[in-house]
């Protein structure tokens, strides 16, 4: 398997993705550009987390401007597995990849802490692995990860099953408490009507080696390599 | 010419920055203000002369960057 | 010629400015006023401090950079270096909290990229008013998420600190920030000038007219003016920021580089200067070049201005392009704005006319260094004295140990470290909370450990012990890790060096410093001194904040505070019970500020650490935690925390509570005696800790056992504490955030 982790100038979270994609899992990655137009032969893409561009105007708005970004929407709409996190996930928004927003948490403040969030779906390249209703603990580190999407359209994810993750308590239930930001729905992470694109809040490159608190992470790059193996997916480049 | 740009979140979302700021004028006493909803201005400094062009210009930026349609509406005036 | 209102308003003082025109050989022009009146301010010379500076011990065989450079660095194996610094930026977060401690954090970043580190763990070690005063706590709301606005954005965790909160610091809160990276020591680079013809290049932000003077504004006290001031000070932006890291250490990769630094306080003129000066090389550079924000700006504004998020690079000849190419890639602008010269000078000029030349070593070598007067605070003999006797009445234990617990300064700061990213890079092995800060060196088993700690208090009441207290504190926090602490790193907040009481302070906690790092072994690398921190005439507690480095052997075997298992024997190790001068308890329970801080024994808290790094290494203890703010009660419900509700059975056994109970169980419970720490080991470990101890010299003994969740504590066979851990851990863990949920505008 090889991923490309998208480095936007502000990204910082693209060092942990390739990290864990390589020193952890033993794949091959690359970090490519933003400025590139070229996903070198891919099979699954990264959008790290970060400031994509400092951010000032909105999160993760400039990004959808970058070069790159044409080629990620050529990969996704082939069927090419994309995976955003945390600031990748809020660059799909704005880019249109995934429907809604992001507003800033409901109490204002940048939160860093490890959450519970419960797999809604496991028929994503992402969650392949996981077992329907898993719960998984991993970090969240935003300030703007409060999801947002008009009520037809929250209906319409929840009809189709596009809601792969929801911020519940350690038992897996969905409380008020146990939602860290305000998203609706208890949204931590959706999927596109294809399935190929994930987006999340949460960083499970944060948590894929038990000396960082948790490996919980771990399963939804084992969930990519594994639909990726089985040919349950076809990457960007195998299908041409 | 200058544009002005004003984008404001839609009602239909909850705006925790906007009622933060209320909630924090009713302890000071200002119980009269009802309601606050914050928002982001721009001016726009363009290359024309002409009210429709700017006002286009301005609103076509709006809609690229500005503004995130999503969750936001804007404004624009032109001078 | 310069009239005497202009020299005063310039901070320089008539016989500095007849300095000036024997160093020249002339009058100087108005340009060349601003450029002696920044490099020769308290701040950037240090000449009231210099003279004791030269005093602390600096050298040592790990010790691969000591101070004078842009951060110190110590060898951490492998050929690997960790290069860190702490520095203060005070007076700014006070003026504009958010801000201010934006800055400061890009600040120090900047000092540590420049040496060609990486940068990857975050501290600080922050000082507020009382947290009942509105005023305080906006404070903090706005320095907390100043740190976090920039730490965050450019994607440095910041990985803990610590937070104080004492009436003397709320017209002046300190923020004092702490940066580490790492590099290969073979590349480490420095802010050096050398080789005449040499380009001089700007690179980063544009140059407005924000923070001029701001370094002589850190050189004056406050009054109530100093709201006026706040166009000094200076915006951050941490995506430019994180631009030029990552240029910045991509040109380091290339060999096109002679030196480079940042633009710090006092801006362009202290970067030329120093780089001139380190290397004995001149520069000229011609400030009509620099790249401008706003319109109009004369020579005198752009050589002042410290603007944020920019740097001078100092780049061989013929290499030029492959530099500006980089920069490019980052979308960042590098501009050859002048060049070495061999002449010794600084020459600055605007469109080719020389506005000001100026020998580097007039600014440098030759600023004046001060012995000032000194004399001990006519405050200390009353304040040192306490009679426990004339206490009146002391609460129950159970009751003090919850006012405690819920007191700032020992209730978790969760609600602050939570808006820190403390994980990014994926590195960080002990969350905050939890002691010291760890992050391991990914491609080694390695990791290092980092604590800041101070106490203003006690150096208030004994500036000479107390200073001793934060270096055994931060290496002891340190060694608790796992970790043999290695180097340290010292940020000394006073108030007016012109008086003599407070110059005596500092004198006497330099000397502290000094005798406890050369007894500990842990050289000060580098640092930062602070003066002038009063407002209307009432100084600060002497503040000295340490920093100190260290390494643990294996990450894997880092501990932490909590314990780990019911069932696990409770081991004091180190000694001494009922020293309440200068407590926690005393302030918070009783209102008194008073009495000697705890006596400290350099050998035995240096046997205790280096007992503490082998028994973690050994894997022989499961947790570690030092006794110190709260003394033993306060330490053993912490080990109790976040450990899911494993609370512990002690007995204090061996304390006289005779004569009157209540006072001598609560100093047996709350007195800060040094060099103690909890450890907990399984039971069969247990007399293998004890001997080893034995054999270290380090007084140990078993007090008790982990379980239950009920936290008991008895003193000389009678229970004194009794509380259900799941209450206690409540007081602790919500005590902060109610302060902010009581939302005042």
């Amino acid at each position: 398997m090889k991923i490309a982790v998208i480095v936007f100038p502000g990204s910082n979270c693209d060092h942990d993705a390739y990290h864990a994609a390589t020193d952890v899992l033993g794949e091959s990655a690359d970090l490519v550009w933003h400025k590139d137009a070229d996903l070198k032969g891919a099979d699954v893409v990264v959008l790290p987390g970060g400031f994509a561009h400092g951010d000032y105007l909105r999160t993760g708005a400039m990004a959808r401007f970058s070069p790159i970004m044409r080629e990620v929407q050529a990969f996704a709409s082939r069927g090419g597995p994309v995976l955003g996190i945390c600031n990748g996930f809020q660059v799909m928004l704005e880019a249109g990849l995934l429907p809604g927003a992001m507003l800033r948490n409901r109490d204002l403040k940048f939160l860093c802490e490890h959450v519970h969030i419960r797999v809604e779906q496991i028929d994503t390249p992402f969650t392949a692995a996981c077992r329907r209703g898993q719960v998984l603990t991993i970090p969240i580190a935003h300030g703007e990860g409060n999801y947002f999407a008009e009520p037809d359209v929250i209906a319409r994810l929840e009809k189709n099953r596009q809601i792969v993750f929801r911020y519940t308590t350690a038992g897996g239930e969905v409380t008020e408490a146990a939602n860290p930001n305000g998203s609706a729905a208890s949204i931590a992470g959706i999927c596109n009507e294809a399935r190929n694109v994930v987006g999340l809040m949460p960083h499970p490159e944060r948590a894929c080696e038990s000396i960082l608190g948790s490996a919980d992470g771990l399963v939804i790059f084992q969930s990519v390599m594994q639909s990726l193996k089985s040919g349950a997916l076809v990457g960007g480049t195998r299908q041409a | 010419m200058r544009a002005r740009v004003f984008v404001t979140l839609k009602p239909s979302v909850f705006d925790p920055q906007g009622r933060t700021i209320a909630d924090a004028l009713h302890s000071l006493g200002y119980s009269s203000v009802e309601d606050v909803r914050q928002g982001k201005y721009f001016e726009l400094d363009l290359a024309t002369t002409e009210a429709a062009q700017a006002r286009a210009l301005a609103s076509e930026v709006a809609d690229k960057l500005l503004a995130n349609p999503v969750i936001e509406s804007y404004r624009v005036e032109v001078e | 010629m310069i009239e005497a209102p202009v020299i005063e308003r310039h901070g320089l003082k008539p016989d500095e400015y007849d300095r000036i025109v024997s160093l020249l050989g002339r009058e100087p022009n108005l340009t060349e006023l601003g450029i002696f009146s920044v490099m020769w301010s308290e701040h950037c010379s240090y000449k009231s401090s210099r003279v004791h500076l030269k005093t602390l011990p600096t050298d040592g065989p790990q010790v691969l950079q000591g101070p004078g450079e842009n951060a110190g660095a110590i060898d951490i194996g492998d050929g690997l270096a960790a290069v860190f610094k702490i520095e203060s930026h005070n007076h700014p977060s006070f003026i504009e909290p958010y801000q201010g401690a934006a800055t400061g954090v890009g600040g120090i970043i900047r000092d540590i990229f420049t040496m060609g580190a990486r940068p990857i763990a975050l501290m600080n070690s922050l000082r507020f008013g009382s947290l009942d005063e509105p005023g305080s706590r906006r404070i903090l709301e706005g320095v907390v998420a100043g740190i976090a606005g920039y730490g965050n954005s450019i994607g440095i965790p910041t990985i803990g600190g610590e937070i104080a909160f004492e009436p003397s610091y709320a017209g002046n809160p300190l923020v004092n920030v702490f940066c580490l990276g790492t590099v290969k020591a073979s590349d480490i680079i420095k802010g050096v000038a050398s080789g005449a013809g040499n380009a001089v290049y700007y690179v980063g932000a544009k140059t407005g007219r924000d923070g001029i003077h701001g370094a002589t504004m850190a050189s004056a006290e406050f009054d109530d003016k100093s709201a006026e001031k706040r166009p000094a000070v200076q915006v951050g932006d941490p995506f430019m920021e994180k631009l030029l890291l990552e240029a910045c250490l991509e040109v380091m990769r290339t060999d096109a580089l002679i030196g480079i630094q940042d633009m710090g306080a006092a801006g362009l003129t202290c970067s030329t200067t120093e780089m001139g000066s380190r290397g004995g090389a001149g520069i000229e550079i011609d400030v009509s070049l620099v790249p401008q924000r706003e319109s109009g700006m004369t020579p005198y504004e752009t050589m002042l201005s410290e603007s944020q998020e920019r740097m001078l690079l100092v780049v061989k000849k013929g290499r030029e392009q492959e530099v500006e190419r980089v920069f490019e890639k980052w979308d960042l602008h590098a501009v050859h704005i002048g060049e070495v010269t061999a002449d010794g000078l600084l020459r600055v000029k605007n469109r080719g006319e020389v506005v000001a030349e100026i020998p580097n070593r007039a600014l440098t070598d030759e600023a004046p260094v001060y012995r000032r007067p000194m004399e001990m605070p006519a405050y200390l003999a009353e304040v040192q004295a306490l009679d426990l006797d004339a206490l009146g009445p002391v609460p129950r234990a159970e009751q003090a140990l919850l006012a405690l617990l819920a007191s700032p300064a020992i209730a978790s700061k969760r609600w602050v470290y939570r808006q820190y990213d403390h994980m990014v890079r994926t590195n960080t092995v002990n969350l905050p909370g939890l002691g010291a800060g760890v992050v391991r060196i990914k491609g080694t088993p390695r990791a290092l450990s980092m604590s800041v700690d101070g106490n203003g208090r006690y150096c208030y009441l004994d500036p000479y012990r107390g200073a001793m207290l934060a270096v055994a504190e931060a290496a002891r926090n340190v060694a608790c890790t796992g970790a043999r602490p290695l180097g340290a790193t010292n940020c000394l907040n006073f108030g007016n060096p012109e008086r003599p009481a407070i110059m005596w302070q500092f004198a006497k906690a330099v000397e502290g410093i000094g005798v406890a790092c050369r007894a500990l072994d842990v050289p000060i690398t580098g640092g930062n001194v602070s003066l002038y921190n009063e407002t209307d005439g009432n100084p600060i507690y002497p503040t000295p904040v340490i920093g100190v480095v260290g390494m643990l052997e294996h990450a894997d075997r880092v501990l932490s505070r909590r314990f780990q298992a019911a069932g696990d024997a409770v081991i004091l190790l180190g000694d001494g019970f009922g020293e309440l001068g200068g407590s926690e308890l005393l302030k918070v329970v009783c209102g008194l500020v008073r009495g000697a801080p705890p006596a400290l024994d350099l050998k035995a808290e240096r046997a205790l650490q280096e007992l503490l790094v082998t028994l973690a290494q050994s894997q022989l203890i499961r947790s570690a935690h030092d006794c110190s703010d709260g003394g033993i009660a306060v330490t053993l419900a912490e080990c109790c925390f976040d450990a899911d509700g494993t609370a512990a059975d002690v007995a204090i056994d061996g304390v006289d509570v005779a004569r009157d109970e209540r006072v001598n169980v609560a100093a047996a419970l709350f007195g800060e005696s040094a060099s103690r720490v909890v450890v907990s080991a399984a039971p069969g470990a247990a007399p293998k800790v004890l001997e080893l101890a034995a054999a270290a010299g380090v007084p140990g003994r078993l007090i008790g056992r982990t379980g239950g969740d009920v936290l008991r504590i008895a003193v000389a066979g009678r229970v004194a504490v009794e509380l259900p851990i799941h209450d206690a851990e409540d007081a602790w863990a919500t005590a902060l955030e109610r302060y902010f949920a009581r939302r005042v505008a």
